[in-house]
């Protein structure tokens, strides 16, 4: 069974994000870039299945510029035996990204596809369901236990309420949530091998995916800040504020 | 203009998210219809034929709907869709899940977690962890749409009488079968419609210790919230996680003990009216949200606090 992973190149978490002073957009210049951190979840999740006899090949796949191709290369050092980027100099929008994604499944004759739950830029959560409905398959998705067993996988599933376990028919899209495992890190042999690993390019067009723009970004502002707070020296100040100032006790 | 609004409910009452996703909805303007999705779901429909502003309830009734699967509901939804220019629907796991998917079968984009309407084709959005808002507008012919209920102000859920109108409820897909559900069940108030929220994260320390945040939690009426350190850690299951991954909240009163305010974390919370924050770390970022902070140990600002509340 092949895997693909889907790995997104964001801004690092760590870092906050400033708001470019023309309101046109974020400003990402000089920003340090990674591997959505969704993405390294699932592309763990796919190389243990790999390590476990379960996968035969891990492909990892971005949608993005060429600048990409660095996210690429680390998820072939994290165990991915190649990859494919997707390039593109506009914005890549969700359902533009589950097109390309249809159709690499179908090229690639794919088992399973393992994609993050999240965006940590644009906070999409969609392009997992995008796919699974363009293609007909199911989902499961925001999966912390994933566990293939034949033509099937068991998903367990963080919900709302709780854990909810669906069992879907493969091919199926599954996306990772925060504790579906702890990615390992690189280590500097793999990082060396994976310059050597297959990283091929394509584009929407050779793909024959028509791209419809639906969403213009109009402008970007910076959210309203608190106000600076107040120390408090000790729990009685802490309930007389709370009553009397605050009155929400 | 016309908006199908998807209901969120329990199978016996309509959510309070459904309220706030029907303020957005009359926001947009025209007419709107709910659609009550579930297995048996007659009570929620007459709940719903009397919130304000709505002006048919559409039934979909079927056992292949018990768990709101994605596939089934997305089928539902689209099978419906054509007589609507909106399907709107508060943000939560069952809609996260389904929406995209109705999205994609129409062959338009979602905009995921509004937090406000500027017209019926603009929108706001948080994108980067609520560290900035993006002004959007839908280019689409029809426009799906997920609401941060937190945003927006709850509707009546009184004053209207909408006709109730059962629909046809599309053959399941087979493909996907829910096998079992592990919930939390608690007596206290669901996290993201509580008015109070007392969290907890890693600094409290293990799953013992968090019974001194439940006291303080029954103390003031609240429900429990933790950081992502502290489920990770198995302190308190997935569901109680607060932040730009897990549940956004925004009570008039948060009260943050052992929580150091990543910006993952503040993203969920930091709508709150009042935010406390007890760490012991002179430094930690969560000050700089907090209305009323004490440097102090949470484990001597905790029995104190319960005993004298
Ligand atoms: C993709 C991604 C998504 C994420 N999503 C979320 C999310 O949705 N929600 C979320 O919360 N996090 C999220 N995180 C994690 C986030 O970055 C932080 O790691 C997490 O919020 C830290 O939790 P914490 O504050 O409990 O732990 P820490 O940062 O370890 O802080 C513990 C705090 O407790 C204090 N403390 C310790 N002992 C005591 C004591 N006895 N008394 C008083 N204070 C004490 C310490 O001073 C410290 O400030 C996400 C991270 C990533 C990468
Ligand atoms: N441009 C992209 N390239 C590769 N994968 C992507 C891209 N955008 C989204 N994905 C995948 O889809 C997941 C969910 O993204 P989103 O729907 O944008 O929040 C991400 O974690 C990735 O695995």
């Amino acid at each position: 069974m092949k895997v693909l992973v889907g790995v997104k190149r964001v801004i690092d978490y760590n870092v906050k994000v400033r708001v470019k002073s023309d309101n046109t957009d974020v400003d990402l210049a000089n920003t340090k870039m990674a591997m959505n951190p969704f993405c390294e979840i699932a592309l763990e999740e796919a190389v243990r299945l790999k390590e476990a006899g379960v996968a035969t090949e891990v492909i990892a796949v971005s949608v993005g510029t060429s600048a990409s191709q660095e996210q690429l290369r680390a998820a072939m050092a994290l165990g991915a035996d190649r990859a494919i980027l997707v390039e593109t100099d506009e914005v890549a929008e969700p359902l533009h990204v589950a097109k390309a994604f249809a159709k690499l499944m179908e090229q690639e004759d794919i088992g399973l596809v393992m994609l993050g739950k999240q965006s940590i830029d644009s906070d999409n959560n969609q392009v997992g369901q995008m796919l699974a409905a363009l293609t007909g398959r199911p989902q499961g998705t925001f999966a912390s236990k994933v566990v293939v067993e034949g033509e099937q996988v068991t998903v367990t599933r963080e919900i709302d309420g709780g854990l909810r376990t669906v069992r879907l028919a493969l091919p199926a899209i599954v996306t990772a949530d925060l504790r579906l495992n702890e990615p390992r890190f690189a280590k500097l042999p793999d990082i060396m091998k994976a310059k050597r690993k297959p990283l091929a390019t394509t584009n929407f067009a050779d793909l024959g995916v028509t791209v419809k723009q639906s969403m213009r970004l109009d402008r970007v502002d910076v959210p309203s800040v608190r106000s600076g707070g107040v120390k408090v020296e000790s729990v009685d100040e802490l309930i007389s504020k709370l009553k009397d100032e605050a009155k929400v006790i | 203009m016309t908006t199908l609004l998807i209901a969120e409910h329990n199978g016996q009452q309509l959510a309070p998210a459904t309220l706030s996703a029907l303020t957005a909805a009359q926001q947009i303007g025209g007419d709107i219809a709910m659609l009550i999705a579930g297995a048996e779901v007659t009570a929620v429909a007459e709940q719903a034929a009397q919130c304000a502003g709505v002006a048919q309830v559409l039934v979909a009734q079927d056992d292949s709907l018990r768990y709101e699967l994605a596939e089934n509901l997305s089928a539902l939804i689209i099978s419906l869709a054509g007589d609507y220019s909106h399907i709107v629907a508060p943000s939560n796991s069952i809609t996260k899940d389904a929406m995209p998917r109705v999205a994609a079968l129409l062959d338009v984009g979602q905009l995921s977690d509004i937090t406000g309407v500027l017209s019926a084709t603009q929108f706001q959005r948080p994108i980067y962890a609520g560290n900035a808002i993006a002004t959007v507008t839908s280019l689409d012919d029809k426009q799906v749409i997920t609401v941060r209920a937190a945003s927006f102000a709850k509707a009546s859920a009184q004053g209207g009488s909408a006709t109730v109108t059962s629909v046809a409820v599309p053959a399941g897909s087979g493909l996907s079968t829910w096998v079992a559900d592990e919930l939390t069940v608690s007596e206290r108030p669901q996290l993201t419609a509580a008015d109070r929220v007392v969290s907890g994260g890693r600094g409290v320390g293990s799953k013992e210790n968090f019974a001194l945040l439940e006291s303080l939690a029954d103390k003031l009426g609240a429900a429990l919230g933790a950081s992502r350190a502290a489920v990770d850690a198995g302190f308190v299951s997935n569901d109680m996680q607060v932040g730009q991954t897990g549940k956004i909240v925004a009570p008039e009163l948060y009260m943050a003990f052992g929580i150091s305010g990543a910006i993952q974390h503040l993203a969920g919370m930091k709508d709150a009216k009042v935010i406390v924050a007890v760490n012991k770390d002179e430094d930690a970022p969560i000050f700089q949200v907090a209305d009323y902070y004490l440097v102090a140990d949470l484990f001597d600002v905790l029995p104190e606090l319960i005993e004298k509340l």
